[in-house]
């Protein structure tokens, strides 16, 4: 088996007599080749893997060129083979860079043919030693590994088969595994290293699953702990073990620190990985996992306990009581500063003082204001930053003192101090600050012995002075950008570390590549306060995989309930390309493709924001929604071209429905002949507008023409727009 | 410019698109489109809004008739003058012949007794004759296939019932059964013609025979767009379905005055037999819609579904949603604790083409949803408990509800798919008292006496609390094929309850429990029976589905 090499731009598994040479295949012609189009879409790929993809290529496959038998092995090896039990292993090469294979990970998928050679999909794991791969017929030594994990094949009939879920989950696994890992390439797994052997995940949702998936490629068994209202979920079938914490509300299950010690006990764990948000942060629970003598992946409990502490000195805000006061506090906190009304709001009793004399005359006016227009003069000095942008920086340390830093995270659009979209690097920072910022961050974790992945947050001012806000003691939301930018496996690195291995990187290796932009869809009404959550199943559910440089980080498939009991989160959706352009591109053509049914999702938000100037430009603040939207986010605004263009795509689609609601198969025997149709006149209404549309079918595609009226204005206007757009007929055939 | 616009209503076709999606970007494809095809919609809409002016009426008014030459087809299109047709405007409905227009294809219809008067000369109606009467009857087409059609026009003495108006309803039914072909009524009448006395009375009975001669050979259905009382309101009830408009249709055997006389109760048209009274109270209606272009598009759309008449295989339209394709949701859709209720709808969607369901009676008897679908383009009826909605009991409502249902698939060929979620029958005296057996007995008549293709999923529970396991379209009731979900329990009852019948008194009766539990809480003790279902199946169902209704294709 072995990739082709046409150029056809597929992945194809050849299948070679000289690899099943001599192995008795018990019946059936055998298929020649299992090939898995990189351009169809991920979705298709997964599902259907198993029934579908040998019947519907066995046609083509005589069309196909047969590589030379001599390619079968790359750097002696084998790639695959087909065991007497009719078991085919295939190795696909992930993590390879192109033009040849690393040395780094081959997950086997094995699969088992039935007499009509479909074929069914047995066990997909990873290797942990390359050795046993290597000669074909190891697939005994695998399928020994496999019984003992409880795997089965379905036909031998002694145990019970694969769910549908358990078996959806792993491909769709490997095909995640297949779109995304090349991009790790700067530090790849060595499967060498010595690791743990299992590790807990203490999370769940998409940030679970990807940590499970990390695991796996290391080799490492996982262990999922999920609540009641979870027991369907994603990361519970991809894990190698489950187990219940309780109930549905996260204060008895995600954050009940006894159940997740059971659990750890109970499975043996020798890890534990906090993902983010419940227990990531919480120094009780590290204590309890030392006490028990189990690792966490992250940060030492003085780390997460001392970060508030050591890093108060920097007050960025605090309460005034005289004017002289008020000027103390200004020079502690550095100039400019402002003075507020605690009660304020509306710009009443603010002003910018920018040294002594406009400090204590700024005091002096605000509190008059405040007095007379809140009543209450209670003033706040605060650390002035005009345009303040919010830009983070990742860093690694591990426990040998070393430290490094990965690079910036723009995080400016937020809303509610959530982030909607982040983006790595930053338009704003130039190398130097970059630079000094990063600096800053990696002296600070040497300072404090900091070890693991932590983020420094920052707020940088227009003229690109930063200011440190906090540190984060965990992996963060929007740590993909980052690993899309420097091709480094945090959660990799976490766990290197966690296990005490030093870093292998040092500053000079993290590479700042290209340009990633991160999406959050979320399950909420985006035009409600820019989010509203809103729940219920997803009805229908398709991540644009298919889509080169997209990564979807997601703990949800069709089916999944969004429930009221945790973070409405869909997915992450990354978009990576060389150039921000690229990016932006990209995330937009992913979102166009995205498909969510049965809850409101805020993909028109994100879209919108994409496509905007000042987010075009890289005009960005933390303010940055409530000045682009000031009446709250409205939906898209259409043009006119586009008014039309949507009302003739209704039209048309509208017209085929008609012509198939005619189309009856078994047609009764009093057959009256229609009036063949082929014209219709349409009036399309959405929103306040209408527009007068003629659809004309011709051979083989329709033709349109259309007028525009609005129903508002006073009497009926029409606006003849004669509008025959030749580039738009292409979506016809797709409707 | 402007007569453009008005020249070009009669055939307009109005496109609503939901807002949710096209406000996201054009490139976006996936809005929802709902149609409507609009005869005057335009006109419609801007009544309601209150934007027509009594001038531009009268403009308009005239410029339709103006397009028709002959003075008497002039007066015909007319129907009862001016000022009526302004009261029906103003009413927000359309004209009969507008009705008609709009549910047949264009050009389609082909009229019959276009000319023909009334024949009564008492009290000065000599002088009073309209052409044609007040009804228009003939044939069209509804997506290229025939039916037979009769639109009471009210702007004709309120569309009360002449012997002449009887005579026409009767030759559309006569000859739609002499064709095979289904008859649509389009109900908007006043009652009798008084005038006429027991003339018209006859003319009723004479549509009656002709509606319970015809039921069962051809599809009647009866689109309730304005007030129906009296006598009238038989021939609808006699009907296979009956659907109204909202706001603008009534159904009731004496309206609110004499109810007044009778019994002094004060009670409004709407709440008496109004659109809402007669979907979720009495169950007369089987679904209402918004107004009248909602409702004959929705009649369009259902008219699809059905067969011809009961000679005719059930229809298979051109399908584009593949009937092998996955369904991964249905999966998860049924919750692990059995208690937890779910929407059955969505199981519904689900399994068939393209997430279509066309729903009959929606907002009565809620614990069970009947309806069609077509699966792999072929219609099937649906028959579903729901547990959303007291736990999919069943009670005499439901029974009513689902045993006409199924009737009406037997008669027709439709096969039916039957998904099982049935704790049981609903026990209380006011069931007992109203006759849930005998009601109950209906269903379980209808279910055992449909010889169309019949098969039942059993998604979680069968229960049989009062036998409704068994009526449920079972195994024993000629099933064709029956599945179970992994998720299925098929058992007498709950194990508690089970276990205080077994073990009544005994002190450590809940230690067997988990026994009857592990016994019953799962398929597999009745799939070793291989009594109960044939198969497992996972959820892939679509496929079996799919596959099983084509086995089961009629000879005709």
């Amino acid at each position: 088996l072995l990739w082709c090499h046409c150029g056809c731009n597929c992945w194809a598994l050849h299948f070679y007599d000289s690899v099943c040479s001599d192995k008795a295949i018990k019946c059936g012609p055998k298929p020649r080749t299992i090939f898995v189009h990189k351009e169809s879409p991920a979705y298709h790929f997964h599902i259907q893997l198993s029934l579908k993809l040998f019947k519907s290529h066995s046609s083509s496959m005589a069309s196909l060129v047969l590589t030379d038998s001599s390619q079968l092995t790359s750097d002696g090896q084998h790639l695959g083979w087909i065991a007497d039990d009719g078991v085919i292993g295939v190795q696909i090469p992930v993590g390879c860079t192109e033009g040849g294979f690393l040395t780094a990970w081959f997950p086997t998928l094995s699969l088992y043919a039935d007499a009509d050679w479909r074929l069914y999909l047995i066990t997909c794991r990873d290797n942990s030693s390359l050795s046993e791969l290597t000669v074909p017929g190891v697939s005994k030594q695998l399928d020994k590994r496999s019984s003992t994990c409880d795997d089965t094949k379905p036909g031998d009939g002694k145990t019970t088969p694969y769910t549908t879920s358990q078996y959806r989950a792993t491909v769709l696994m490997v095909c995640r595994q297949l779109t995304s890992l090349d991009l790790y390439d700067t530090d790849p797994i060595n499967i060498h290293e010595s690791r743990f052997d299992k590790i807990l995940v203490a999370n769940r949702g998409e940030i679970a699953c990807r940590v499970i998936g990390t695991a796996r490629q290391m080799g490492i068994k996982t262990v999922a702990v999920y609540s009641l209202a979870d027991y369907n979920s994603r990361h519970v079938f991809l894990a190698d073990e489950a187990v219940c914490i309780g109930p549905a509300p996260s204060t008895q299950s995600y954050l009940n620190i006894d159940k997740l010690l059971e659990a750890v006990k109970q499975t043996k764990s020798q890890a534990v990985h906090p993902g983010y948000g419940f227990l990531s942060e919480n120094a009780t629970f590290v204590q309890a996992l030392e006490r028990e003598g189990v690792a966490f992946i992250g940060p030492s409990v003085d780390s997460i306990n001392g970060m508030g502490d050591k890093l108060e000195s920097k007050r960025l805000a605090a309460a005034a009581g005289d004017a002289e006061h008020c000027v103390f506090l200004a020079r502690e906190i550095g100039y400019p500063v402002m003075v507020k009304a605690s009660a304020g709001g509306g710009g009443k009793g603010m002003r910018i003082a920018r040294n002594d004399d406009e400090a204590r005359e700024g005091f002096r006016l605000s509190t008059q204001e405040a007095a007379s227009s809140f009543g209450d003069d209670r003033m706040i000095i605060e650390k002035f930053v005009d345009k303040p942008r919010h830009i983070e920086i990742q860093v690694l340390g591990d426990k040998h003192g070393n430290a490094i830093f990965l690079n910036e995270r723009e995080c400016s659009i937020q809303r509610r101090n959530q982030k909607v979209i982040e983006e790595a690097p930053s338009t704003f920072l130039d190398t130097w600050t970059r630079a000094a910022m990063g600096q800053q961050a990696v002296a600070l974790c040497k300072r404090l012995g900091y070890y693991s992945a932590g983020t420094v947050e920052f707020l940088v001012d227009s003229q690109r002075n930063f200011y440190f806000l906090e540190m984060n003691t965990r992996l963060q939301v929007e740590h993909p950008i980052t690993e899309c930018i420097t091709g480094i496996d945090l959660v990799h690195q976490m766990i290197r570390v966690a296990k005490g291995h030093p870093l292998r990187l040092t500053q000079k290796d993290v590479p700042l590549r290209g340009w990633a932009i991160e999406s959050r869809v979320y399950s909420e009404d985006p035009y409600r306060n820019f989010g509203l959550p809103s729940t219920g199943r997803l009805t229908k559910y398709q991540e644009p995989l298919h889509i080169p440089k997209v990564r979807c980080d997601s703990g949800v498939e069709e089916g999944s309930e969004i429930s009221i009991y945790y973070d409405p989160m869909i997915c992450k959706l990354v978009c990576y390309g060389n150039t921000r352009k690229e990016a932006i591109n990209t995330s937009i053509k992913a979102l166009d493709s995205y498909v969510i049914r049965g809850v409101a999702h805020n993909i028109p938000l994100l879209r919108d924001i994409l496509t905007e100037p000042n987010f075009v430009e890289g005009n960005l603040t933390t303010d940055y929604l409530n000045q682009v939207y000031p009446e709250g986010f409205k939906g898209r605004q259409l043009g006119e071209k586009e008014t039309l263009n949507l009302a003739a795509v209704a039209a048309t689609l509208c017209a085929t429905m008609d012509l198939r609601s005619r189309n009856f198969l078994n047609s009764s025997s009093n057959k009256i002949k229609a009036q063949s149709l082929d014209t219709w006149s349409f009036v399309v209404a959405f929103l306040d507008q209408e527009v007068l549309c003629q659809v004309k079918k011709l051979e083989t595609k329709f033709k349109r023409k259309m007028e525009a009226f609005k129903l508002n204005s006073p009497g009926y206007r029409l606006e003849t727009v004669d509008d025959d757009d030749d580039d738009d007929d292409d979506d016809d055939d797709d409707d | 410019m402007y007569s453009k616009v008005t020249a070009t209503c009669s055939n307009l076709i109005h496109v609503f698109i939901e807002q949710q999606n096209s406000r996201l970007c054009p490139r976006h494809k996936q809005f929802a489109v709902t149609i409507h095809y609009c005869a005057a919609a335009h006109r419609l809409r801007s009544t309601g809004l209150g934007h027509y002016s009594q001038k531009r009426l009268d403009q308009f008014l005239i410029s339709r008739r103006s397009i028709f030459l002959h003075p008497t087809v002039g007066k015909i299109r007319a129907g009862g003058g001016v000022w009526g047709l302004l009261s029906i405007y103003l009413q927000g409905k359309l004209t009969a012949r507008e009705r008609i227009e709009l549910l047949c294809d264009p050009y389609s219809f082909v009229e019959f007794d276009m000319f023909v008067e009334h024949t009564c000369s008492d009290f000065g109606m000599e002088k009073k004759k309209f052409p044609g009467d007040s009804v228009i009857t003939g044939h069209g087409l509804i997506n290229g296939r025939l039916a037979y059609i009769f639109s009471q026009d009210f702007t004709v003495f309120g569309g009360s019932l002449s012997s002449i108006h009887a005579k026409k309803i009767c030759k559309v039914m006569d000859q739609a059964m002499l064709v095979g072909c289904p008859v649509i009524g389009l109900n908007d009448s006043g009652g009798a013609r008084i005038q006429e006395g027991v003339e018209s009375l006859a003319g009723y009975a004479d549509i009656f025979l002709r509606n319970v001669l015809a039921s069962g050979v051809i599809p009647q259905i009866s689109m309730i767009m304005g007030p129906c009382a009296g006598g009238a309101v038989y021939s609808p009830a006699i009907t296979d379905f009956t659907f109204m408009v909202e706001d603008t249709s009534y159904l009731f055997i004496t309206g609110p005055d004499v109810v007044k006389s009778v019994t002094n109760e004060d009670v409004t048209q709407e709440q008496l037999g109004g659109a809402k009274t007669h979907t979720s109270v009495s169950g007369v209606a089987h679904n209402a819609f918004h107004n009248d272009v909602d409702a004959l598009l929705k009649l369009r759309n259902f008219m699809g579904y059905l067969p011809l008449s009961n000679k005719e295989p059930a229809p298979i339209r051109a399908c584009d949603d593949p009937s092998d394709r996955e369904v991964p949701s249905l999966d998860t859709i049924v919750p692990q604790e059995s208690t937890t209720a779910y929407d059955m709808l969505e199981v519904v969607y689900d399994i068939v083409d393209e997430r279509e369901f066309f729903e009959i009676m929606p907002k009565y008897a809620k614990n069970l949803i009947v309806g069609f679908a077509r699966i792999n383009g072929r219609t099937v009826g649906i028959v579903g408990n729901q547990p959303k909605n007291a736990s999919g009991v069943l009670d005499i409502n439901a029974s009513i509800k689902g045993a006409r249902f199924v009737r009406f698939c037997d008669a027709f060929n439709i096969p039916i798919i039957t998904l099982v979620d049935v704790p049981g029958f609903l026990p209380g005296s006011a069931q007992e008292h109203n006759g849930v057996i005998r009601n109950g007995a209906k269903l379980l008549y209808a279910f055992a006496e449909a010889t169309v293709p019949k098969i039942t999923v059993i998604t979680r529970k069968a229960s049989a609390y009062g036998g409704a396991y068994d009526v449920m379209s079972s195994k024993h009731l000629r099933g064709d094929v029956n599945y179970a979900w992994p998720t299925a329990e098929v058992a007498v009852m709950g194990a508690r309850g089970a276990i205080s019948i077994l073990f009544k008194g005994k002190p450590d009766a809940s230690r067997y429990e988990e026994e009857y539990e592990e016994k019953f809480g799962n398929p597999f003790p009745a799939a070793v029976r291989g009594k109960s279902f044939d198969e497992f199946i996972l959820a892939n169902v679509l496929v079996v589905l799919s596959l099983t209704a084509e086995d089961g294709e009629i000879e005709v």
